[in-house]
């Protein structure tokens, strides 16, 4: 039973959640001051021409008409089309989703290994100056705003040295700023949890046990420590990884690439309703698909958790 | 509730933040340079003390439309630290409030506003942020509000659990014993032992808040021009990062120095509450998913 009811469970709580947070977009996008059919034709456009485009996007009917005939494009698997751009929505999403991908899996595999191997060695070093300067690093790594290392990295490395270019979407070239711009600030978060964890699971009596029974020093720590300080160390990448996937906006912006942030703040910023809610609902859904991989990596880790059980 | 006290390195973090407060708020009386005042002569003039044999008019050096750059510095120093604080303040006081609320009631009542908590929580924070200051006229209230709209839910959360932990001791109990009425319980018994709670979240909070202030500004959805904010300043430099970086280094260096501040700081208030209570700097990760 277990896993079957849990996954029900968690796709009902799913479908809701990204009901609700529709229903908040799509307030949000109603609200918008600015009328998204002026936006498209400009101000000086006939009333006529206004009118005509307002019946076309479907601006004139009722709140409640708009949000069901969106949640009904939904169900047949559509998004509708861009008000500027007229392309489908959802085959942008499509188009643009693997950047965005790519930059965050880059950005992962940067940030991963490095935040833990740092984390490990200030709680190790617990108490010395080197925890205190590893400490300090990953506070500074999660003070420096994205917009600015990435600025720092952009001036340096490219139009200094000109070892990458600045800015555009491709291969490895040019994924290494961005990647390396969004890997700082949650590699300094891993490496803060990771040492917490780590001091908080060295003090534990089966560790003492352990290094009582004469196991070797780095194995303590890397099959008695590490797995124990892991589980909570893999929500945090979760969650970090979920925050790339729906809003590395920032740094997309800053490096041109060409993913779902940039497109949702484009979005947001030409009241393009049908691109913000697209890209919103897709970030969500990733964010909340990751959530889950997360829960079920915690029973692997961990089988004291029991998630599917306890559900 | 034995504190342990603060270490040093926080109190050096209070004692930067108190100066930069201080050196803002007094520059008309300390550093009277207007910082709109455009000056056409001394375009992108490098930082410096000394320009040739005259003491520098510009310490910081000025930017692209000649406008001194330390003024600049200050006024979005003010900006940048009471924005955050507010917003910081405003998420705390409504989600210590429905924290309580959530807690002490149980029920539905709490399951909805758990849920509502969780949605704030699912929604990507930074784009919830920029579709509120979108709606909102741009300004320093809308960030303010932006911020505070997607903030409560952490502490709502954090206040609950607390609530949920302290409601069955046995003060509680007396005070009900003795006809308290639940507003009288929550408001004299139970509220006061989550202040601390809250102020640490809070402090731990708030340089997160401030890069999320310089964020939005930098996207030009914060304080609007003349007015000189931190990430506005970054932003109208990328343009001149080659030939005058300093137009934009310098503002990115303030906002990580403010922040670095308030997260050290953040850091030591939690270190000295561990012993009491690890929540606080948990909080962060908590509530996303778990439900």
């Amino acid at each position: 039973m277990g896993f079957a009811v849990y996954l029900i469970k968690k796709t009902a709580i799913t479908v809701l959640l990204l009901l609700g947070i529709l229903f908040i977009t799509f307030c949000l996008t109603r609200a918008l001051p600015g009328d998204p059919a002026l936006a498209l034709v400009g101000q000086r456009a006939s009333p006529r021409v206004i009118a005509a485009i307002r019946r076309q996007i479907g601006a004139d009917k009722p709140f409640l008409v708009q949000y069901l005939s969106y949640v009904k494009l939904l169900s047949r698997g559509e998004m509708g089309r861009s008000y500027s751009t007229k392309k489908e929505v959802l085959g942008e999403i499509e188009q643009k989703f693997p950047n965005t991908m790519k930059l965050a899996l880059a950005a992962m595999l940067l940030a991963a290994p490095f935040g833990v191997v740092l984390g490990f060695w200030a709680a190790l070093r617990r108490g010395t100056p080197t925890d205190t300067l590893l400490s300090s690093i990953s506070i500074i790594g999660i003070s420096v705003p994205v917009f600015f290392s990435g600025l720092l990295l952009m001036l340096l490395v490219s139009l200094r040295l000109k070892l990458v270019p600045p800015s555009g979407t491709g291969g490895i070239r040019f994924l290494l700023l961005p990647a390396l711009t969004l890997a700082l600030p949650s590699a300094a978060t891993f490496a803060r949890v990771t040492r917490t964890m780590v001091i908080e699971t060295m003090d534990m009596p089966f560790i003492r046990t352990a290094r009582a029974k004469g196991i070797a020093g780095w194995r303590v720590g890397a099959v008695h420590i590490l797995r124990n300080a892991l589980i909570p160390i893999v929500t945090v990448m979760g969650l970090d990884f979920g925050s790339y996937l729906n809003g590395a906006v920032l740094t997309e912006t800053i490096f041109g690439w060409d993913g779902i942030g940039r497109y949702a703040v484009d979005g947001i910023i030409r009241r393009d309703y049908p691109v913000v809610l697209g890209s919103i609902l897709v970030g969500t859904f990733v964010f909340i698909i990751v959530n889950m991989l997360v829960d079920i990596i915690y029973h692997v880790l961990d089988p004291r958790v029991r998630v599917f059980l306890r559900r | 509730m034995a504190n342990r006290p603060m270490p040093l390195k926080g109190k050096l973090s209070a004692l930067v933040i108190v100066l930069i407060l201080a050196f803002s708020v007094m520059a008309p009386l300390v550093y009277p340079v207007n910082p709109h005042e455009i000056n056409l002569d001394c375009l992108r003039q490098p930082p410096g003390i000394f320009t040739g044999h005259f003491f520098s008019a510009h310490p910081l050096g000025t930017d692209e439309e000649g406008r001194d750059i330390l003024a600049r510095l200050l006024e979005g120093a003010k900006i940048s630290i009471s924005v955050s604080f507010l917003a910081a303040l405003f998420a705390m006081t409504v989600g210590v409030a429905v924290g309580l609320v959530a807690g002490y009631s149980g029920g539905k009542t709490d399951t909805a506003l758990m849920a509502l908590c969780d949605l704030i929580l699912a929604f990507p924070s930074l784009l919830l942020a920029i579709g509120v200051s979108v709606v909102l006229p741009p300004g320093t209230l809308t960030v303010m509000l932006a911020m505070a709209s997607v903030g409560w839910a952490s502490f709502a959360r954090l206040i609950r659990g607390h609530v949920l932990a302290i409601k069955g001791s046995q003060y509680v109990d007396a005070a009900r014993a003795v006809g308290a009425s639940g507003p009288r319980i929550l408001w004299a018994h139970i509220l006061p032992q989550c202040m601390p709670l809250a102020f640490t979240l809070m402090a731990v909070k708030l340089g997160g808040y401030i890069i999320t202030e310089a964020s939005l500004s930098f996207l030009g959805l914060g304080a609007q021009p003349p007015v000189a904010t931190w990430g506005s300043m970054i932003s109208q430099g990328m343009a001149y990062i080659y030939s005058a970086p300093w137009i934009a280094v310098l503002p990115g260096l303030a906002i990580a120095v403010a922040a670095f501040c308030f997260n050290m700081l953040g850091e030591a208030l939690g270190d000295s509450r561990t012993a009491t209570n690890s929540g606080a700097q948990a909080a962060p990760q908590s509530g996303s998913g778990k439900n």
